[in-house]
């Protein structure tokens, strides 16, 4: 009977051993993987760059707009929410779609900015700085690597960056390159590069 | 054939899904009181309300105004309406006037959300509303007025 019991104990602890070095593992990833994420994040940077993505994710309470990275007229401000304010919230002009012409609005579902108390400024951030900043939960709008990910992937407002309707460039880097990009740099540990 | 309910009232109408609400307004239903500028969202003139919310009626078709309520200027009669009205006259605030409709609609999403709007607040709402004849002096004056209107206080 002692014997019995002493033999499940140590198959239960066995088993908790290599779940637990399996753990392990999935955490850390191995180095080749750590510098494919570092190389990766150059691509994605160059992205995030982009007056599409830059303009709505400014240093400032306001956005920006055209190439060249100017204050949005009218005085329209992000409010609280990210949504704009009173008569001049983002949908009294934007869409869930491109209007069509040059100089219309543009427009996508959810036309919006980052609330204030997580701001994920893009604008003037370096490269490292962007990183660190995308990686961290608390900067990021409290997003895991995978959820960032999704984002990239499949949220409308990423997608209308290659889509930004007439008289804007769209982003250069295809969305593809971007999105095996933004899987490397996840799947490597999200890491800084030098 | 599209169904909106435009100021109270359900209505029909026959045209292109992507005819902006600004033309279905003015040459379906004769509600002249809604201004063309622009047609580019650039100037204001043309602010309605849908479902509440401020929109510049030049650039939404109509098909996106399907099934809801649209406000415009000549069905204005939240409380907060009489009072921009009557601040509007005292303060005669009009000089051509065509910007002014754009601009009272504006000012209504203003006053349902700030009992007692400051300057800052008024800039933030009303930086979308053009006015060719430079009347924003009396539009911020009348603004306050219709605030304090609204809030019983003032006479
Ligand atoms: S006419 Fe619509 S904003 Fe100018
Ligand atoms: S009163 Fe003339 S445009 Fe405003």
């Amino acid at each position: 009977m002692r014997r019995t019991l002493d033999r499940r104990v140590l198959l239960v602890a066995s088993l908790a051993a290599a779940f637990a070095l399996a753990q392990c593992r999935a955490a850390g990833p191995d180095p080749a993987a750590q510098a494919r994420s570092a190389a990766a994040w150059a691509t994605v940077y160059e992205v995030l760059q982009h007056p599409r993505c830059v303009n709505c994710h400014p240093a400032g309470d306001v956005p920006l707009v055209g190439e060249h990275r100017e204050v949005h007229p009218q005085n329209v401000q992000s409010g609280g929410n990210g949504m704009g304010l009173f008569a001049m919230a983002c949908p009294t002009c934007h869409r869930d779609e491109n209007t069509p012409g040059r100089h219309m609005p543009p427009g996508a579902p959810r036309w919006h900015m980052p609330p204030r108390n997580t701001p994920l400024v893009f604008e003037g951030r370096g490269a490292r700085e962007l990183a660190r900043q995308l990686a961290d939960p608390s900067q990021n709008g409290n997003l895991s690597p995978q959820q960032l990910l999704e984002h990239v992937k499949s949220d409308p407002l990423v997608l209308w960056g290659w889509n930004p309707g007439e008289g804007r460039a769209p982003v250069p880097v295809p969305h593809r390159t971007f999105v095996a990009a933004f899987q490397d740099w996840v799947e490597g540990g999200c890491r800084v590069p030098e | 054939m599209i169904t909106l309910e435009v100021n109270g009232r359900s209505v029909v109408v026959d045209v292109d899904p992507g005819t902006p609400l600004l033309w279905v307004l003015r040459e379906n239903l004769q509600l002249m009181g809604t201004k063309y500028g622009c047609g580019a969202a650039q100037c204001g003139s043309c602010t309605v309300h849908v479902d509440g919310n401020a929109v510049r009626s030049c650039v939404l078709p109509v098909s996106a105004a399907a099934g809801k309520k649209v406000t415009t200027i000549e069905g204005l009669t939240e409380p907060s309406g009489a009072a921009l009205k009557q601040a509007w006259i005292e303060l005669d605030v009009p000089q051509c006037g065509y910007c002014q409709t754009g601009q009272i609609m504006s000012a209504a999403i203003l006053l349902r959300q700030k009992r007692q709007p400051s300057d800052a607040d008024i800039d933030a709402c009303m930086g979308g509303n053009v006015c060719r004849c430079a009347t924003y002096v009396r539009i911020r004056g009348a603004i306050h007025r219709a605030a304090a209107l609204a809030r019983g206080g003032a006479r």
